[in-house]
């Protein structure tokens, strides 16, 4: 805790990406106290700008903008967590395994992973979505976007562990009679642990874009309240034209509040972690 | 020969490094055909004095286990140490030998308090009962260094100073009880005047606590302070072997008299007057067919160019030098 | 006595490090009210622990104030072309021409500053074209190849990469390539720390064989008395960012007069000896809280109760002897 406060204060980066943060997860809280179904139409009037009864004003399809914005916003954080804790976990363990085994199994590894690398990802998935159109809900489409995502964290991971291996520190480990595992996740990890934070949040707004992108082009399952699905549905009323700019506006608003918010912290977060600060604000002496 | 009488016997242990492609190797001999051997009965200092790539980190780390030799025996009261790779001997292994690395600040992870490595070597080798509090045992062994506790807790590696901490990374290697203690460079990072506090510690150790040491350094001032034995070493042979006093006093071999030369003493009496030739590229050094040192060796004969030179008995050491071959 | 011909004047130099990191603040006094001269064709020594100061100092006198370094107070005044110029007060453009010409600087570790991916010839000749455009381009093989042969350095490193060649041999490169505009004074930062015995007598060895020929300055920092003895003129000893001791080699060995000296020296095993020896008891103070009073007071086998509360300045003893103590300019008495 001590920490957090310690970064709020001095680092107004943290602060403002913590605050953005701390207003989307409310903002998705609020769906449910929604009055509102997300999947009824037409229970409002239509087309109605910013009023006090519905602070966004409604759309074409008769729903309150900003009661369905909150389930919109739920669920892609939602799609775009699972997407990055899915992924992550495989980067991790593809990672470590090709770190620590080295040999012919980390060289046919990473030839596997480096032939992830240079898949062009959008084309692929807007291939893939258009098959499995009706298929894609949040697990899956998770899942999709996990699987284009795990390859390039997994070689900066190996890259660490190779070097952390040769360390002299880990040595002392073996020769303090710590076991194998002991070493990886007392000795290891902590070094990790600062590229993990900067690239599950790469990762996550990369889940977030792409779903978003997939959804705008009407490949996703367009029942199911995203923004990327709020976007489409508002381009395909034609929102701009007919003057109803709030509803296409407002998703683009709070997206770039979230994606600024993760970017803050993320940048922040790694700064502070990054162990060699860590090291210099417990130092006592110097030259 | 008798094995199970020595503490550790070392015998034609060899090192050969491959450097390159597939298509274009060359090869390193970083260590050549060593060999020597410390008794059981009496605990005593031995030291390995070198230049850098002389071999004798590589050495060290094959007697630690952390590298495998090409050739050769390394054999640690009897049992072959290349041969240990199941827990329970690593377990039994590094109970009985434990490393002091050059840098103390590598030594600990800079993320992981220093009292935890010391309390966890403790609880793993099974040194103290299984639910001692960590403050008392640490309050307790640290005091015998000479070290306060308090001054240590809950304090991260960069907050010592490298004597600080080399001394404590050496009680953390005296926790197991080893019979032998590697020490790789100790005191090279430390400033030369605070050196003796950590060396001092070494002859205690032989002394009081009864454990032996293999030292690994290039000043031989310190070598000479606490060794028994001493080994020079050049280019991955040891060229002369014997008790540090007649090494020193009296070198041989003439890689050891200018290694002795070329020790910056605290006083002006002694100051250098010739100058000296060094090595340019290391890899010539290492690939010469004769002697390593013939490049440089001011009493070179035709036969040092092509001949390695065996190693002979001459004097109550051993040396490696066509110099004084009995023909 | 040589020449002494005032090349360098350090005042009451004051140079801290300002750090805030998360709310963090620290001061750290790395050099603390000093004051010294450097003369010409000299070679003056600089001692002490690691962590007193030395190494700002240095970078003090090149002229390198760059945050979180800041200089607090005093001068240092430098003897160009007849005109004494205070070179805190330099521009950086002027500060750029001094630097590699006037004064040039070897930093510690600089075995490892040479670019791994060019061929030290090429390193050579970048250097040159930066800061020797007089010179045309023609002309740098044969100058550098005449300087390398002047001062004992085989030719064969110019064709090789810096991995090729050992620690001593990138160590003494570097030497060429910041000496190579024959400047006034050399700073060299620890030249031979991480140096094997024999490697370091070569390094050595060709720092004063320049000095020598070119009769200018060597400002060398080591924390090894050893090496003073045998390569400095004049030796000043800093503690906790301050001169405690400065004088002609041959005093402050024979005659060491500061209890911090006298240990610096007596801790350095000797072969042949085997009596005990110990270093300084404790540890160096922390530059961001010195210790009030004398810096050493703590540490010192003679502290009196006037050494915990003020602070001694350096008093002449004669033959440019100088030293900072209230116990010892009284004969020793307390």
């Amino acid at each position: 805790m001590k920490s957090i406060m310690d970064l709020m204060k001095h680092d107004k980066q943290f602060l403002i990406g913590f605050l953005m943060l701390i207003f989307i997860i409310f903002f998705s809280l609020l769906s449910f106290f929604s009055p509102y179904d997300p999947q009824d139409r037409y229970v409002v009037q239509r087309d109605l700008p910013p009023s006090a009864q519905h602070i966004l004003g409604t759309n074409s399809l008769g729903q309150d903008v900003f009661w369905f914005l909150t389930f919109a916003l739920k669920n892609s954080l939602i799609i775009g967590i699972l997407a990055v804790v899915l992924g992550r976990i495989v980067a991790i363990i593809i990672g470590l395994l090709s770190g620590y085994i080295g040999g012919t199994f980390d060289r046919v590894i990473t030839t596997i992973t480096d032939s992830f690398i240079v898949l062009p990802r959008l084309p692929i998935l807007i291939l893939l979505s258009f098959i499995l159109k009706g298929n894609l809900n949040f697990i899956n489409m998770a899942l999709l976007l996990a699987f284009f995502d795990w390859a390039w964290p997994s070689k900066r991971y190996r890259s660490q562990i190779l070097s952390l291996k040769e360390v002299e520190f880990t040595n002392t480990a073996r020769f303090s009679g710590r076991k194998i595992y002991e070493i990886i996740f007392k000795e290891h990890i902590p070094f990790l642990i600062p590229y993990i934070m900067a690239d599950a949040i790469s990762g996550f707004l990369f889940a977030i874009g792409m779903e978003i992108t997939l959804s705008v082009l009407g490949l996703t399952n367009l029942d199911i309240p995203t923004i990327g699905t709020t976007i489409f549905w508002a381009n395909y009323y034609q929102s701009m034209l007919k003057g109803t700019w709030w509803w296409i506006s407002s998703p683009i608003v709070v997206l770039i509040i979230t994606v600024l918010g993760f970017y803050l912290l993320s940048v922040s977060i790694s700064t502070f972690l990054d162990p060699r600060i860590r090291i210099q604000s417990k130092k006592t002496g110097d030259k | 020969m008798n094995n199970t009488n020595k503490l550790i016997s070392v015998r034609n242990l060899t090192k050969i490094f491959s450097r390159g492609s597939i298509l274009f190797k060359t090869y390193i001999l970083a260590v050549n055909n060593v060999s020597f051997e410390i008794e059981m009965e009496k605990p005593e200092i031995f030291t390995l004095a070198g230049e850098s790539g002389s071999g004798k980190s590589t050495l060290a780390r094959m007697l630690l286990g952390l590298v495998e030799p090409t050739y050769g025996t390394i054999l640690y009261k009897g049992k072959d140490i290349v041969q240990i790779t199941n827990t329970k001997n690593w377990m039994w292994f590094t109970k009985e030998v434990q490393p002091i690395f050059q840098n103390p600040f590598e030594t600990f992870s800079p993320l992981n308090r220093v009292e935890d490595y010391l309390y966890d070597t403790a609880r793993n080798y099974k040194m103290i009962p299984k639910n001692t509090d960590k403050n008392s045992f640490l309050k307790e062994y640290l005091n015998i260094f000479g070290l306060s506790y308090d001054e240590i807790k809950g304090k991260y590696p960069h907050e010592f100073s490298g004597g600080q901490l080399q001394r404590l990374s050496i009680a953390r290697a005296l926790i197991t009880n080893p019979s032998l203690l590697i020490a790789d460079e100790p005191v090279s990072m430390i400033d030369a005047s605070l050196r003796m506090s950590v060396v001092n510690l070494f002859k205690e150790l032989k002394n009081r606590f009864k454990v032996s040491v293999i030292y690994i350094t290039h000043d031989l001032a310190t070598a000479y302070y606490i060794s028994d034995k001493i080994a020079i070493m050049l280019r991955g042979n040891i060229v002369e072997l014997g008790p540090v006093e007649k090494v020193l006093d009296d070198p041989l071999h003439p890689y050891t008299k200018l290694l002795k030369q070329s020790i910056p003493e605290p006083t002006i009496e002694t100051q250098w007057d010739e100058e000296i030739k060094l090595s340019t590229v290391e890899e010539k050094e290492f690939s010469l067919s004769g002697c390593k040192f013939a490049g440089r060796c001011p009493y070179v004969m035709e036969i040092c160019k092509t001949q390695e030179p065996e190693e002979i008995s001459v004097d109550g050491r051993n040396i490696k030098c066509h110099l004084y071959k009995k023909s | 006595m040589k020449n002494l011909e005032s090349l360098v004047k350090v005042e009451n130099l004051k140079a801290y490090y300002f750090s805030n990191v998360y709310g963090n603040e620290r001061t750290i006094k790395a050099v603390d009210d000093v004051s010294f001269e450097i003369f010409n064709n000299e070679i003056l020594g600089i001692a002490g622990e690691s962590g007193c100061g030395k190494t700002t100092l240095l970078k003090v006198l090149l002229g390198i104030t760059k945050s979180p370094l800041s200089i607090v107070g005093g001068n240092v005044i430098y003897k160009l072309d007849q005109e004494e110029k205070n070179i805190l007060s330099f521009s950086n453009g002027e500060l750029r021409n001094i630097r590699w010409k006037v004064v040039s600087y070897i930093p510690q570790g600089s075995m490892n500053v040479l670019n791994p991916i060019r061929k030290i010839k090429d390193t050579f000749k970048d250097f040159m074209e930066t800061h020797r455009p007089d010179i045309s381009k023609d002309d740098f093989d044969t100058l550098i190849k005449d300087y390398l042969r002047s001062l004992g350095l085989p030719l064969e490193v110019l064709n090789s990469y810096p991995h090729q060649l050992s620690g001593g041999m990138r160590q003494r490169v570097t030497i060429a390539l910041s000496t190579l505009c024959r400047p006034k004074i050399i700073l060299a930062d620890e030249p031979t720390t991480a140096l094997d015995v024999v490697v370091q007598r070569g390094v050595l060895q060709l720092l004063k064989k320049i000095q020598k020929e070119e009769e200018n300055t060597l400002v060398v920092v080591s924390h090894d008395m050893g090496i003073h003895a045998h390569i400095s003129d004049r030796v000043a000893i800093m503690y906790a960012g301050k001169i405690i001791e400065i004088g002609p080699k041959k005093e402050i060995f024979t005659n060491p007069l500061h209890p911090y000296t006298k240990y610096l020296i007596s801790s350095l095993p000797k072969l042949g000896d085997k009596s005990f020896k110990s270093s300084i008891p404790g540890s160096p103070p922390p530059l961001s809280n010195p210790p009030k009073g004398c810096r050493f007071h703590e540490r010192c086998p003679e502290s009196t109760p006037m050494c915990e509360k003020e602070e001694p300045s350096l008093v002449d003893m004669g033959e440019g002897h100088k030293i900072a103590c209230f116990f010892v300019p009284k004969g020793g008495k307390v």
